[in-house]
């Protein structure tokens, strides 16, 4: 079994996600939930599947509480799924048991949004770059220090030096992004979750972030699931883009493909909504009526119908199935044939 | 001659300093500028720029370890350094008001939405008759889209979106003449955010209110500004229409900036433009040219000097050697025709 674990299989898709779903209980007072006679559930996953090919960059986009995060957090084993199945590299991760999923683990690696958040303050760079090596390779302790430092000096910390020393609070904020992101390839994973990576970083340096995370998956062979809010900074990186409405995939395909040909309703709107660098070029499509839902109670039928300016009878009451409507580009939508042109 | 053109605030000269155990930082130096009455001016730079701090100080909301060191700031005419604290309390109720990242500072949380504007009123007019104003309330709420019902919420019960809503509503109110927009729309998603730019532009149109945004968001910019305002380091390195900006971009900071902004657009550039560096410390600014350690066509004057903000186009205005003479220049001043 061991084997299995550390050893890629080569499946062609890397990760396949099937039907995940993930509720969480909605807290409330004993006496609420008595006098309710039930507990609620925010539906924060509702039955979404994908797949990520091995060395492509997947986009997870969608306002804030679409259920990103969530998802992010079950594909590497985090959390358990309330229904349905994540498998990496055709293992199924409800199949391990604690051991073997740490194992399993050792292939995966995330870097989040708020790098001071994620160090410890009180502990070095470099202890923080070798912490991932200590765990996941203990018998090569010889070694770590001079793998850190190459990595550390790869990802623009140069020279590594002078940063293995230091700590947190003495460095920049693009730095201890670049330090996050140098101790979770230290590991050379095969999988990394970024979870709006360089959402706080400002615009120039999150141009040399972004630049930075495109060679690193080239030279280290890396899959990224990569989240975001920002259509824009997507463009960068992702090779194919999923797009998410309360905790529901409405629209996939080629990153290219989707923003070229967006059919979603939902996907048209928010493509529209991101504001373009260029004054003569400024929004003249209206915004969708009204604001997101409750994820506790959403809305019948398609979960978008309460807002779509193209809603018929049918949506509130039917939930649209995925259909690939162009190569390898599928759409939850009734009525997708008609922005088809 | 048209409302556009008329001047609302004219800034000069003004500084501001915090003092902090590590020295003096100086976060808004020597600036000046102005604000067109009805305009939409848009002031960028990315954070630590000193965008916050100028906003405050147009307000004078600057408190210790904070100062204003030294300018002036003229709001229709009279400088609003010079006036004493009951004036300033009118100034800023009456005149000017502020919408921040997280409405919730601002907002009162045990006060429902139709109170802080009742309240907003009571303070600042005399012999209001209630009647009346609520019922100005009532018609502000639904202009700015707020459902009427909505009037008798608690801050917490409402949206993000409608938060700020309720705040730009607090100055419209008064028939405020300036709005100061810090970061407003940040923390909202793109299509709330959108949403807000609508609305802020719609509040311009109707009120002739002139509204300052201030953001790092430079695309933000570029949707809603009738002008722009680009600072850095404490310094307005660059200033114009938004089509000056955008389309001719004088400043390499600004130039750099601008290409180093993703875009959604499939034909726009594949790849980032790369600006070496990042933004100084300010308790040690770089001599010269605030931005000369970074700057891609800095030459040896760029770090002993400073430049002046010129304006070498109408209208249009920048704080870099390239387009001002000195005696000890190698190269020769560019000419701008635009
Ligand atoms: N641990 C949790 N307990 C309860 N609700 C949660 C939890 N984590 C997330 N949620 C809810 O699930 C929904 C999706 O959240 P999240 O995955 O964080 O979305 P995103 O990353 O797209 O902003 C939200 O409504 C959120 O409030
Ligand atoms: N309370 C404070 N004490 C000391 N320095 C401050 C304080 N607030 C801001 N500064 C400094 O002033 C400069 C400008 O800050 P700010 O106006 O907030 O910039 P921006 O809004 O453009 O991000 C920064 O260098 C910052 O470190
Ligand atoms: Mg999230
Ligand atoms: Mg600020």
């Amino acid at each position: 079994m061991s084997e299995v674990l550390s050893t890629p299989k080569k499946t062609e898709n890397l990760v396949e996600v099937h039907q995940l779903k993930k509720y969480f209980p909605v807290q409330k007072s004993f006496l609420d939930q008595f006098l309710a006679g039930r507990v609620d559930y925010v539906r924060a996953v509702d039955g979404v599947s994908f797949t990520i090919r091995r060395g492509e960059a997947f986009g997870l986009a969608g306002e804030s509480g679409s259920g990103k995060s969530t998802i992010g957090r079950l594909v590497i084993g985090l959390e358990k799924p309330t229904a349905g199945q994540v498998l990496f590299d055709g293992i199924d991760l409800a199949s391990l048991d604690a051991e073997s999923l740490r194992r399993l683990r050792a292939r995966m690696q995330v870097i989040f949004q708020d790098p001071m958040a994620s160090l410890n303050p009180r502990m070095s760079l470099g202890e923080a770059v070798m912490a991932g090596l200590k765990i996941h390779f203990p018998e090569s302790a010889d070694s770590h220090r001079e793998t850190a430092m190459k990595v550390m000096e790869r990802v623009g910390l140069t020279p590594p030096q002078f940063f293995f020393n230091k700590f947190p609070h003495q460095i920049s904020g693009g730095q201890r992004q670049r330090v996050v992101i140098a101790r979770a390839l230290v590991t050379h994973p095969e999988l990394v979750l970024a979870d709006e990576p360089i959402a706080m970083a400002d615009v120039s340096v999150r141009a040399l972030l972004l630049d930075l995370m495109v060679q690193l998956k080239r030279e280290y062979n890396l899959t990224y699931l990569f989240i975001t809010h920002d259509l824009a900074t997507a463009k960068y990186i992702c090779d194919r883009i999923g797009i998410l409405y309360l905790g529901k995939l409405v629209e996939v395909g080629e990153l290219r493909e989707v923003y070229a040909h967006p059919l979603h309703p939902y996907t048209q709107a928010l493509m529209a909504a991101v504001p373009v660098p260029n004054p003569h070029e400024r929004r003249t499509m209206p915004m969708p009526e009204g604001e997101i839902p409750n994820p506790i109670h959403p809305p019948s039928g398609c979960r978008f119908h309460p807002r779509c300016p193209y809603a018929r009878a049918e949506c509130s009451t039917v939930e649209p199935e995925q259909r690939e409507l162009r190569p390898g580009h599928w759409v939850a939508c009734h009525f997708a044939e008609q922005f088809m042109g | 001659m048209n409302d556009r053109d008329e001047i609302l605030v004219r800034i000069r000269d003004l500084s501001v300093t915090y003092h902090t155990r590590l020295g003096p930082v100086s976060a808004v130096d020597h600036v000046s500028f102005d604000i067109r009455r009805g305009e939409i001016l848009g002031l960028v730079g990315e954070s630590g720029c000193g965008k916050s701090t100028l906003g405050k100080a147009l307000l004078r909301m600057i408190a210790p370890p904070a100062e204003i060191t030294g300018g002036q700031i003229l709001f229709e005419g009279e400088d609003i350094l010079t006036f004493d604290e009951r004036r300033l309390r009118d100034f800023r109720g009456r005149k000017a008001s502020m919408i921040f990242q997280d409405p919730m500072t601002s907002l009162n949380p045990v006060q429902r939405v139709e109170d802080h504007l009742v309240e907003a009123v009571e303070v600042h007019e005399q012999k209001v008759d209630r009647a009346n104003v609520l019922e100005r309330v009532a018609t502000l709420i639904e202009r700015l889209g707020i459902q009427k019902r909505r009037i008798h919420d608690y801050p917490h019960q409402l949206s993000g979106g409608m938060r700020q809503r309720v705040m730009i509503g607090l100055g419209l109110v008064l028939n405020a003449n300036l709005i100061i927009a810090d970061e407003a729309t940040t923390s909202l998603d793109v299509i709330v955010e959108a949403k807000l730019v609508d609305q802020l532009r719609e509040i311009r149109d109707q009120y002739g209110v002139s509204i300052l945004v201030i953001t790092h968001n430079i695309a933000l910019v570029a949707e809603i500004a009738d002008r722009v305002a680009v600072m850095y380091a404490g310094h307005l390195v660059e200033m114009g229409s938004v089509y000056q900006i955008f389309d001719h971009p004088l400043h390499p900071y600004t130039r750099g900036l601008l290409r180093s902004v993703p875009s959604i657009k499939l034909d726009d550039q594949e790849e980032l433009y790369k600006m070496a560096g990042e933004p100084p410390n300010l308790t040690h600014p770089p001599s010269g040219c605030r931005f000369h350690p970074r700057c891609p066509d800095r030459m040896g004057l760029c770090s002993q000097s400073q430049p002046q903000l010129r304006e070498v186009a109408p209208g249009h205005w920048v704080q870099c050697w390239l387009y001002q003479d000195h005696p000890e220049k190698e190269s020769p001043t560019l000419e701008v025709t635009e």
